[in-house]
């Protein structure tokens, strides 16, 4: 038995979600008394690689098929299967992002498997499998039992901690059994958000909404961004209007986040909206209208005028952060 | 070209979640159902390449007990042929997506346009189960959809951005957001011309189920906000670093 976790690389780079999913799958094996397998797919230099043993990655094993760089969920879950295979894998573990999740529910077919998506954390029993997720938008939560042999997980980012647990891995290069006909989705371009932090990775979010009265009024969102290493993001209203860019939108129709803190300002809080927002460990909102939805859901807020606070706000922080 | 456009009917998105026998069934009494905000998005785009000119016959189906049948003839409303409901509930996204498979080998359609992920279990699966039953290609939270040639071009989200993605006939996709502007509302006319349309019931393939809900619970309930006072802003900044420890 082996937990299997797809550690997918960034440019040849890990991110911190990744050793997320190998502390969690780290935390499984315990109880079961496996050992956990890392797989991941195209080129990463060896001391990169071996970052992931920090985590408990036993063994780590390297997909080198070349025409793999190619995303294919198709090809993909194809070379992960050989590998769960190889390693008699019981449960494999992905994050919750785009790509794992188009290659998740293939590798449940493959492995006529039950697939849990979004995890929130660990399996509270091993026999019945059962792990809990978010369920209605962040409404609920359910408590989900798989039931066949080999179960499948995508993990919710930000919902386990990195925990350190040396050990010495063994590296192994693998080469998959890949054919032409599990590329009839080929990407033909590839553009990336370069030089900022993602809203989906950042820590911290700083988010504005209709309030603000305009794009030219991002200043000091961008400026409370900056001093915290924040990330900037909206509500769907600013998109619409084309204020701010279509990939900032959080929401239940744009990026579900769960940063460790949410500064919403001059944002309502419509159900829409907390419904992306609602995993964040901390929320803070800043609005004029006391009576506003997001008081609510929110554990600290101001009532005031965003013009006046922020600006204020903004050079408290940078106090903060000059005397820590 | 034939579509299959698979059609979730799930809560309405401000409905109060409500759980019944001991907490392991959703309670669904006083809710209001729709058609899936991404399932509906999905359908508006096919039905805007279809007013655009395209020869394009679109097939609406749905997993479920008759009680779904509203929500089906509300996509036949706003634009779809024809209806298809499987007569089973849809409580194990893979035994949706064999029954969904199922149906796709006998009507000879080019694609099947799922929904990113419904919003009551928020799975997100089905769309990728198809694909890999039938051994297609697939594009899953495509934001971009264009009919090109033989298949189609699609843009879809990636972790740092965003990929462009050729397919060839057949293949599935799921929309996410963005795969049309806004969804459709039907009109008079449609609901009138939906009655007329024919609505086919099939039975269920057999498919062992994989996954259940054990219980669901609600969020436990936060403490009420802690309100700082504008004119003490560093009492917030202390709170952050003190009290949450989150800065």
């Amino acid at each position: 038995m082996a937990i299997l976790v797809y550690t997918e690389n960034f440019d040849g780079k890990f991110k911190k979600s990744t050793y997320e999913l190998i502390s969690y799958g780290k935390e499984i094996a315990k109880v079961e008394n496996s050992e956990v397998v890392a797989v991941t797919i195209g080129t990463v230099d060896a001391g990169v690689l071996n970052e992931l043993s920090k985590y408990g990655a036993s063994k780590i094993i390297s997909v080198k098929n070349a025409e793999l760089n190619d995303f294919s969920s198709q090809a993909h879950a194809s070379a992960i299967v050989q590998a769960a295979k190889k390693v008699n894998a019981d449960v494999v573990i992905f994050a919750n992002n785009p790509n794992g999740k188009a290659i998740s529910s293939r590798v449940a077919v493959k492995m006529d498997a039950g697939l849990v998506p979004a995890a929130v954390g660990i399996p509270s029993s091993l026999a019945p499998f059962t792990v809990r997720k978010k369920a209605f938008s962040g409404k609920a939560f359910a408590d989900m039992v798989i039931t066949s042999d080999v179960k499948v997980l995508t993990l919710t980012q930000n919902s386990f901690k990195v925990i350190e647990a040396p050990v010495t891995a063994v590296l192994e290069d693998f080469n998959a059994e890949i054919s032409a006909d599990m590329f009839g989705a080929k990407p033909v371009e590839v553009v990336k958000t370069t030089g900022k932090l993602s809203v989906t990775d950042a820590e911290i979010l700083v988010s504005g909404g209709r309030g603000l009265k305009g794009p030219e009024n991002w200043g000091m969102v961008e400026e409370m961004a900056e001093i915290l290493g924040a990330a900037t993001c909206c509500s769907r209203p600013v998109t619409d209007l084309d204020w701010r860019p279509h990939h900032e939108h959080v929401g239940q129709t744009g990026k579900v986040v769960a940063p460790n803190l949410y500064i919403a300002i001059g944002i309502s809080g419509a159900v829409q909206h907390l419904a992306g927002v609602n995993g964040s460990k901390v929320m803070v909102v800043i609005n004029t209208d006391k009576d506003a939805p997001f008081f609510e859901s929110a554990n600290y807020g101001i009532v005031g005028d965003a013009f006046d606070v922020v600006p204020k706000l903004n050079a408290a922080f940078k106090k903060f952060k000059a005397g820590n | 070209m034939k579509a299959l456009i698979c059609i979730g009917h799930v809560p309405d998105t401000t409905s109060k979640i409500r759980f019944t026998d001991n907490d392991t069934k959703f309670d669904t009494t006083d809710i209001q159902y729709i058609i899936g905000p991404y399932e509906e998005l999905g359908l508006t785009r096919l039905l805007d390449i279809k007013d655009a000119g395209t020869d394009l016959h679109i097939t609406a189906i749905n997993v479920g007990k008759e009680e779904t049948e509203a929500t089906l003839r509300k996509a036949l409303a706003m634009g779809a042929d024809e209806a298809v409901r499987v007569n089973a509930d849809a409580t194990d996204a893979f035994f949706v997506a064999k029954q969904i498979a199922e149906v796709f080998k006998t009507g000879g359609y080019d694609f099947i346009v799922t929904g990113k992920e419904s919003i009551d279990y928020n799975g997100g699966q089905v769309d990728g189960m198809i694909a890999e039953i039938l051994g297609l290609p697939s594009v899953t939270g495509a934001t971009k959809f264009e009919i090109e040639g033989n298949g189609a071009k699609m843009e879809r989200e990636i972790d740092g951005g965003k990929e462009v993605v050729v397919a060839s006939f057949p293949f599935v996709t799921s929309a996410g957001k963005d795969f049309a502007k806004e969804p459709r509302i039907p009109g008079m006319r449609g609901i009138m011309a939906a009655r007329r349309k024919t609505l086919d019931v099939k039975e269920p393939v057999a498919q062992v189920l994989k996954t259940n809900v054990s219980k669901h619970f609600l969020p436990e309930s936060k403490p009420a906000c802690k309100l700082v006072s504008p004119d003490n802003v560093e009492e917030l900044v202390r709170l952050l670093h003190e009290e949450a420890k989150i800065i």
